[in-house]
């Protein structure tokens, strides 16, 4: 019972950093129809920027707000300057040229910084709280659940409570009848692409301190996580991605506890089988498509 | 190599453009590389039979994803398939045929199963199950190490050529073997009514499903087919290292198999060829100017993002891929 | 369309070989590869991209450092060392195409120091039908220790079996009766290690493995903890040893820990673990066979430092570059040992004379039955964030051997940094 305790609030806080991933695929999803391959690329780029900052400030925090900032320019400017020219008439196109840019992502951060592992450090202390023999969570676990939590508070918002949010549900839904009703549908596209990174670069910053430290490829498998978890809880739902994530951070640990770390992967796998089979729109798809 | 794709739709009433019969393609190409293997150093034929291994992956991935719609980001997972089959066939009889029919076999089952799900997903749903799949190699290698020997992999008996030849040049006509009679069953595949029924449910599946195709059938098929292909290449690449293992199936080989294809040109078999060729080219090239700059960190990376660059610029600027600049004049001088 | 890919294919194999060649056919007088007059040109392989570089990708940089030196001082007999190094990224798929390249190609007189277990097992067949020296492979696996069969490989480090059983010794006398438990990695690298501790402790009372594509340790760091293990000895590599000793100290688990010299580089494990975590590496053990990168005080680590400013680009100083320039010494060595007229067979048969005494503590154990590299180990253990070693060096081997002190002396460089022929 105290392992079963234990690997749960693991697996609790590891699923609200792959929420937090999905979040930004669901966002993208929802603003331009397209899955963001690059997603993973481009946050692990923010994170490289913020602990720049940070190394050469020593101050977390400024780092943190390059990250996300980075995140918000970088999504524009991949919008902007590329994903706009794609022809969209089939899915694959849009695919493709995100692995083109995850590549060349990739390059080049090998170039700047070189392949090796970069030490993140964490803003709050990793020991976790101990109830009885069982370690429960840290503070930094705890900071992630508020940042993830803040997020999705702060989208739902958006998403219901401003015309912004409407106009970029609009935009993303019906964009010929957005145009005529005035929204402009090329900057809602953008600001989508935006948000997206700048959750993505949330995420990277998150994850980076209890991985193995930052490298070019550090979201590579993560980026197949965050795709379950949004495909679990439906790629248009940002509460689906939420408890999409928690259920694949429960799964990954629950099954390197009781089955072996090598079958991890293979869970997930399994896992994104039966639901893309079983319930292809996800599972929470249905009541949020209509509402959507 | 054939137009195995004519951009403009051919109408059944109109008199179809006389194509070249595949045959007369594959027996020149057939000759042309026997006599290179003679002129060519070792490590050049090495290269050669590398190009003729990539051939025979990316010539069935062109398929299905130009000719069928359907994306695999997981064919370095299926490569890894034939691969291991290969080396415990080997391991046991030492029989290389054998071993090759057996690897081609087992990763058509394997593809099967992966097509049958396939068939029910759609752009970035299958993209993303594939990408899954093809991270699952080493976890699988690892989780059944009695029979895969986890990260380290497996070694593979292979009998060596007869003496009058070379090594490389054994492989390159071993590689080539497979890749031309791959290129030459492709080819017939996709000029018949496979071909038409895989475009037709490409272009429009609803279309496709009331002119009386399977739709699903003819996914599963091209997903099948393209498995076969990446199965014979993964037993091709085991002969050729002699060695399997996860790392030799790492998920960016799985990321260049596609890069590959696009770049060269989605849907013609002329593609798939460029694209195997700029697989083996790219990299040394990429090295030789590193060495020049003397920088270790340009090295793969600079490969990388060349492949990135190149793949983004074809995408917006040609996405009919490299192979298609030349068939554009063609198609000109055809029309007037 | 069947002309244009003719084209394409012939131009980019004539434009690969024209950007290559030039270089590599610089075989001139002499009928052995690689060796002119002038010139000895080795190849290795190494990961320099890739998930797998960390750390190891400074270790070629500082052999070619050591070469450079020993070049401005004359060469060998006259030669001066060329060495090539090919990215492999760590999959043997590319081992097998650089290797390839720097055997038939470039010409390489011998391959030296390629790096890793199952990258460089798949070229050992090709390099010994090509008849290429195959010299201090970097990697603790017992394959290179083959020599009815690979009769040109050498390795270079200590294997982990030999590592296991020197650290289980160190445990078994130091912890008696407390409960001992493993983590490893679930290759060769844990395997070996795992049988080296067992030989002489026995069962371990918990073990536990992980994966380098899952990068969570806190299922297996817990079990351990369930298991209440007073020493956790790790066989892993440094990514995973920060990884599982931070995570043991996030949930409250503070046990000793052992580690083997794979994953016990004190800068890399500091770095990882940043400054909030670093003090958890205090009193951590490990094992060496070389001179410590932070012993200022020792002649070896004077010398390299003075080749790292003026050669290697005043690169950080840390143990993958004593690694480095120690293999880069015991070539030449081999080069010197191997005389004037320098062919294959005469390289082999030097390496096999063995009698090399240079950075290691223990010798080298190279004879025409024994192809593995050093033979034993010293403890080491972290203090203030330093490495220091303590008691003696022990070696054994790999079968049922005892774990004896070692008790010769340690040797100084040269006046010059350079050996002579023996």
């Amino acid at each position: 019972m105290d392992r079963f305790l234990y690997l749960t609030f693991d697996g609790l806080s590891r699923g609200a950093v792959y929420a937090a991933f999905a979040l930004a695929l669901v966002l993208i999803w929802r603003a331009a129809r397209i899955v963001n391959f690059a997603q993973g690329a481009m946050a692990v780029a923010t994170a490289y920027a913020g602990y720049s900052v940070t190394n050469a400030t020593g101050s977390y925090w400024l780092g943190f707000i390059v990250a996300i900032v980075g995140g918000l320019v970088l999504g524009a400017l991949v919008e902007r300057v590329v994903m706009r020219f794609v022809d969209h008439s089939s899915p694959l196109n849009g695919v493709v040229v995100a692995l083109g840019l995850v590549l060349i992502i990739q390059g080049v951060l090998g170039m700047i910084y070189g392949n090796e592992f970069r030490p993140a450090e964490a803003p709050f202390s990793r020991d976790a709280f101990q109830l009885g023999d069982v370690a429960l969570l840290s503070r930094y676990d705890l900071f992630v659940f508020a940042a993830v939590g803040t997020v999705v508070v702060l989208l739902t918002l958006l998403f219901t409570r401003t015309s912004t949010g409407l106009r970029m549900r609009a935009a993303a839904f019906a964009p010929d009848v957005s145009r005529l009703l005035g929204v402009p549908v090329s900057g809602m596209l953008t600001l989508g692409w935006a948000l997206a990174a700048a959750v993505g670069s949330l995420a990277g910053m998150l994850v980076v301190p209890t991985e193995l430290g930052l490298h070019p490829n550090a979201m590579d498998l993560l980026f197949i996580s965050a795709f379950t978890a949004a495909v679990v809880g439906g790629l248009d739902s940002p509460v689906g991605a939420v408890v999409g994530g928690l259920i694949v951070g429960l799964l990954l640990t629950y099954v390197s506890g009781y089955l072996g770390a090598t079958v991890a992967p293979m869970a997930v796998l399994i896992l994104l089988v039966v639901v893309l089979l079983g319930r292809p729109d996800g599972l929470f798809s249905r009541a949020k498509a209509r509402t959507a | 190599m054939t137009t195995v794709t004519a951009p403009e739709k051919v109408t059944t009433n109109r008199p179809k453009r006389k194509r070249l019969s595949p045959l007369a393609v594959v027996i020149p190409a057939a000759a042309v590389i026997l006599a290179l293997t003679y002129a060519l150093p070792p490590f050049r034929n090495y290269q050669l039979a590398t190009v003729g291994a990539y051939l025979c992956v990316t010539a069935g991935l062109t398929v299905l994803t130009g000719l069928n719609g359907q994306l695999s980001l997981g064919h370095g997972a299926l490569m890894a398939t034939g691969a291991y089959t290969l080396a415990l066939m080997q391991n046991r009889f030492n029989v290389l045929a054998l071993g090759i029919l057996a690897a081609v076999a087992v990763t058509t089952v394997v593809g099967g199963v992966i097509g049958l799900a396939a068939a029910r997903l759609r752009g970035p749903y299958l993209a993303g199950l594939t990408l899954a799949v093809a991270t699952v190699v080493p976890s699988i290698a690892s989780t059944f190490d009695t029979t895969f020997n986890s990260d380290q992999g497996l070694t593979v008996a292979l009998e060596p050529p007869p003496d009058a030849i070379t090594v490389e040049q054994w492989q390159a006509w071993l590689c080539w073997a497979g890749a031309l009679v791959t290129v030459l069953v492709i080819a017939y595949l996709v000029r018949g009514r496979f071909g038409r029924d895989m475009r037709a449910v490409r272009d429009d599946e609803t279309a496709a499903k009331l002119a009386g195709i399977g739709v699903a059938r003819t996914q599963v098929l091209a997903f099948v087919l393209s498995a076969a292909c990446a199965g014979l290449a993964g037993a091709l690449f085991a002969v050729l290292a002699q060695s399997v293992s996860p790392g030799a199936f790492p998920l960016t080989l799985s990321l260049f198999l596609v890069m590959a294809v696009v770049i060269g040109g989605l849907g013609r078999l002329s593609g798939a060829l460029i694209g195997a060729v700029l697989l083996v080219a790219l990299p040394e090239i990429a090295h030789s100017i590193a060495e020049d700059a003397g920088s270790q960190r340009l090295e793969g990376n600079l490969a990388l993002t060349f492949f990135g660059v190149v793949l983004v610029a074809v995408m917006l600027a040609a996405p009919g891929g490299l192979a298609s600049l030349r068939l554009k004049r063609n198609k000109q001088k055809g029309r007037t | 369309m069947k002309r244009t890919a003719a084209i394409v294919l012939t131009a980019v194999l004539l434009a690969a070989g024209c950007s290559s060649n030039g270089k590599g056919n610089s075989s001139g007088s002499s009928d052995t590869p690689g060796v002119t007059d002038t010139e000895i040109t080795v190849g290795t392989h190494m990961p320099l991209t890739g998930p797998a570089a960390a750390g190891y990708s400074k270790i070629a940089p500082a052999t070619k450092a050591y070469f450079d030196y020993v070049n401005k001082n004359g060469g060998v007999n006259g030669r001066k060392i060329t060495y090539k190094i090919m990215d492999d990224g760590y999959n043997p798929a590319n081992t097998q195409q650089v290797v390839r390249q720097l055997v038939l190609q470039d010409k390489v007189f011998a391959i030296l120091n390629g790096l890793g277990t199952p990258t460089h097992t798949g070229v050992l067949d090709f390099l010994k039908t090509n008849r290429v020296p195959d010299l201090f492979v970097a990697s603790g696996s017992r394959s290179w220790n083959q020599p009815d069969k690979y009769p040109g490989t050498f390795g270079f480090n200590p294997d982990y079996t030999v590592e296991g059983k020197i650290l289980g010794t160190y445990v078994k006398e130091t912890y008696p009766g407390k409960k001992i438990c493993f983590l490893g990695q679930d290759d060769d690298f844990g395997r070996d290690s795992l049988a080296g501790i067992e030989k002489i402790l026995g069962p371990v009372a918990a073990k536990q493995s992980y994966v380098t594509s899952n990068p969570n340790v806190v299922p297996q760091i817990g079990a351990l903890k369930a298991a209440a293990c007073d020493v956790v000895m790790l066989a892993t590599v440094p990514g995973f040893t920060a990884l599982s000793i931070g995570t043991a100290a996030k949930v409250g688990f503070r046990p000793k820990f052992v580690v083997s010299n794979v994953g016990s580089d004190p800068t890399t494990l500091a770095k990882t673990l940043g400054p909030t975590g670093a003090p958890l590496l205090e009193g951590v053990v490990a094992a060496n066979y070389l001179p410590l990168a932070t012993d200022d005080a020792n002649p070896w680590i004077q010398l390299y430092k003075k080749v790292n400013t003026e050669f290697n680009g005043n690169a950080e100083f840390d143990n993958n570059v004593v690694y480095g320039m120690s293999v880069g010494y015991l070539f030449v060595q081999s080069l010197q040992a191997a005389g004037k007229d320098l062919t294959r067979d005469n390289l082999t048969a030097a390496v096999e004379k063995g009698g090399f005494t240079g950075p290691g503590l223990v010798p080298v154990r190279f004879s025409a039955k024994d192809h593995s590299g050093y033979g034993g180990e010293q403890l080491t253990k972290l203090t203030g964030g330093k490495a220091q070693y303590f008691g003696t060096p022990y070696q054994t081997d790999d079968g049922d051997g005892a774990v004896a002190a070692y008790t010769g002396t340690a040797v100084a460089p040269p006046q010059n940094g350079i050996p002579t022929a023996q």
